[in-house]
């Protein structure tokens, strides 16, 4: 048990680093609290299961400390450490049996026998194992060689936090959605940090209370999931979060607010100050398709677009328009009218996000 | 299931089965032939199977027969270990691991008959570093008149030849070792021990049956390197089966009880490596067959 910090944490593989894209990790803070249910969430390469593999000491930080409580740990082992972690592919010990196998980090740290047998059977109970039990794990097949990895992690139950590296990438949705339950329950019953890395965000969203973005080594955003999805930091949670992702147009400010090509788009006076005084090259404005307004007429606040085409995703559809250049979305709910080929549409002021250098601009009144 | 019966896939076996009958099945029938009758020019009579059983009572025969697998398993015992450790020794990336690998592959790549000779010389009492060194150290070491001294040198001389090949297949298969093992043993705290007990030991099964029963099968029909070395000698100490079989057929024109003994051969080598096969294979079988109860 203990609450998990990264300090100035960087990480690269290369010998000679000469530039940031040469790190997996860049340079970094965070803190992972203790009985925390979190989700590491970014696209594959980005630098999660380095991030996994520092926090539990199988893999040395290039730079930066790793602290338990208060103990710098980075000169430790995973042993000494004593971290729980489950990885992307199964590992089982083929020779042995499951029970041998869930039994297997118990006995290395000499746990009476009496202890062992009650406890893999707790654990072959929760995963469903108990009928397995007997067999060599060589000749499960994968779904249950990946149950008994899991098991091997969740069977010590006196771990700082078990980490979990996209532990269901090779199971079967419906036991998938089981198994993601079942790790909840763990987690709400024994209180233990958990940490689970995962590219699918609705994963990641079903499991944890928070969720970590990662993207190209960095920690993007850290926040719930409802925050990620109403106030992306960045714009790659924008675009990664939510389906269809945020809709984004990169804009010039004007004295008066924004302008797309010749298109004029008025935005909150805060975010106009803002940028007016930033000197970047990159600003965005991001809305989700959730929240661009679509008219059912012709009116002075809407601006009029070609359609291009409306998805019918049963509860609700999907438009997609060209606004100047731009291909955008819109989501329609179910009862909504659908418009054909011209659409009026409008970006409500407290949803338009505002991104300086592909970050989000607070505003004021959040 | 309603499963269309198509049995047109075994055309495609049709050629490959061709090439071994002309390759294999072809030249034992004439064994065999030769084994059950008594053949001199163009007259033959059958004799059933009083090749077999002259062969199978005939005490050189059977001193050579018990040779063979005191040196087989003797090899084995020696260089799968050996083969093993040295795996488990070479350096896993760099230019190390290139030049390690040259090193152990160099003896595999020496004729059979050359290591023979090489050997020769290397033990000679006179001119050869190893006969003169250790006759130097105070040992009267001669594979000629000792025994011992030329078993000793044949075994020795087989485990440096054929000790890299399993250390080859065992590096392979050391390789294809995902790193995630070695991950989750550590996770695990597993000993050192336990990583090779149970990790890179199963995981090295398969490439470990082939190079056993590789070096079984070519150990016992082992000919050209202790006929250089020794001649079989000093008396018959050396005489492994092959060169009796040899010196029977070519050296004294019997060919029907030679026939008669390459079959007896064949069938042992066949009956030792289907029995080793299926013992490693049952190994890895659950020990009860139903479908578990804890
Ligand atoms: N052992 C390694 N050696 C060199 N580069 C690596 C190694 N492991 C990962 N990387 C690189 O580090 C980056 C992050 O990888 P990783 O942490 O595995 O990402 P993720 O788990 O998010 O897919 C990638 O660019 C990857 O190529
Ligand atoms: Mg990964």
């Amino acid at each position: 048990m203990a609450e998990i910090t990264l300090s100035s944490l960087a990480h690269t593989y290369e010998t000679n680093p000469s530039s940031p894209e040469d790190y997996a990790i860049r340079k970094m803070d965070h803190v992972w609290h203790q009985g925390g249910a979190y989700a590491l969430l970014g696209p594959s390469g980005c630098g999660k299961s380095t991030m996994l593999n520092i926090i539990s000491g199988l893999l040395q930080p290039s730079e930066g400390d790793v602290i338990f409580d208060s103990r710098i740990v980075n000169d430790l082992s995973p042993e000494e450490r004593n971290i729980a972690q489950v990885f992307q592919f199964p590992v089982v010990y083929d020779t042995m049996t499951v029970f041998e196998n869930l039994a297997f980090p118990l006995r290395n740290i000499k746990t009476p026998a009496h202890k062992i047998a009650p406890r893999v059977h707790e654990v072959a109970e929760i995963l469903e194992l108990t009928s397995v039990l007997k067999r060599k794990a060589k000749n499960l097949n994968a779904d249950e060689k990946q149950k008994v990895s899991m098991g091997r992690g969740l069977v010590r139950d006196d771990v700082s936090a078990i980490l979990f590296d996209e532990p269901l990438t090779v199971i079967d949705p419906q036991l998938k959605w089981k198994l993601r339950r079942k790790l909840k329950q763990i987690h709400e019953q024994f209180n233990i940090t958990m940490i689970y890395v995962t590219h699918d965000q609705l994963e990641a969203s079903t499991f944890a209370e928070k969720i970590a973005v990662m993207y190209e080594g960095k920690m993007v955003q850290f926040g719930s999931p409802r925050e990620l999805f109403e106030r992306p930091a960045h714009t790659f949670v924008g675009f990664f979060i939510g389906s269809p992702g945020m809709n984004f147009l990169e804009v010039a400010i004007t004295d008066s607010g924004a302008q797309y090509g010749d298109i004029a788009i008025p935005i909150n006076p805060h975010q106009h100050a803002i940028a007016k005084a930033s000197d970047s090259g990159n600003i965005k404005l991001g809305i989700r398709p959730e929240f661009v307004h679509v008219w059912d007429d012709r009116n002075d606040e809407a601006f009029e677009v070609n359609v291009k085409d409306v998805e019918d995703l049963g509860t609700y559809r999907i438009m997609s328009f060209y606004f100047g250049d731009s291909l955008l979305r819109a989501r329609l709910h179910e009862d909504q009218r659908v418009p054909q080929k011209k659409a009026y549409v409008s970006f409500p002021e407290q949803w338009l996000t505002l991104y300086i250098d592909e970050y989000r601009v607070e505003v004021g009144n959040e | 299931m309603n499963k269309v019966e198509n049995n047109k896939a075994w055309f495609l076996v049709l050629p490959m089965l061709v090439l071994v009958s002309f390759s294999a099945v072809i030249p034992l029938m004439t064994v065999v032939n030769y084994s059950i009758q008594d053949i001199l020019g163009n007259s033959a009579f059958f004799v059933g199977t009083e090749w077999f059983e002259k062969t199978l009572n005939d005490p050189d025969l059977q001193g050579a027969l018990l040779r063979q697998f005191a040196f087989s398993f003797t090899i084995l015992a020696i260089e799968v270990p050996l083969g093993i450790a040295i795996a488990l020794l070479m350096p896993k990336k760099g230019w190390q691991a290139s030049a390690v690998l040259i090193l152990v592959i160099l003896p595999l790549l020496v004729p059979w008959n050359v290591v023979g000779s090489m050997w020769q010389i290397f033990t000679r009492g006179d001119i050869g570093l190893m006969g003169y060194g250790i006759n130097a150290l105070g040992y009267d070491y001669s594979i000629t008149s000792n025994a011992t001294d030329a078993w000793v040198t044949i075994i020795l001389m087989d485990v440096w030849h054929w000790t890299p090949l399993i250390a080859l297949l065992c590096y392979s298969g050391l390789r294809a070792i995902p790193e995630a093992y070695y991950q989750a043993a550590r996770i695990d705290r597993a000993s050192n021990w336990a990583v090779f007990r149970y990790i890179q030991l199963p995981k090295l099964t398969n490439v470990l049956v082939i190079g056993v029963l590789l070096r079984f099968m070519h150990s016992f029909m082992i000919y050209a390197e202790p006929f250089v070395l020794t001649g079989g000698g000093p008396g018959s100490s050396t005489t492994f089966l092959s060169q009796s079989l040899t010196s029977m057929a070519i050296g004294q024109q019997d060919l029907g009880p030679s026939a008669a003994f390459s079959i007896i051969y064949f069938l042992i080598i066949l009956a030792v490596s289907y029995v080793f096969y299926i013992a490693i294979m049952n190994m890895q079988k659950d020990k009860v067959n139903t479908q578990g109860g804890a």
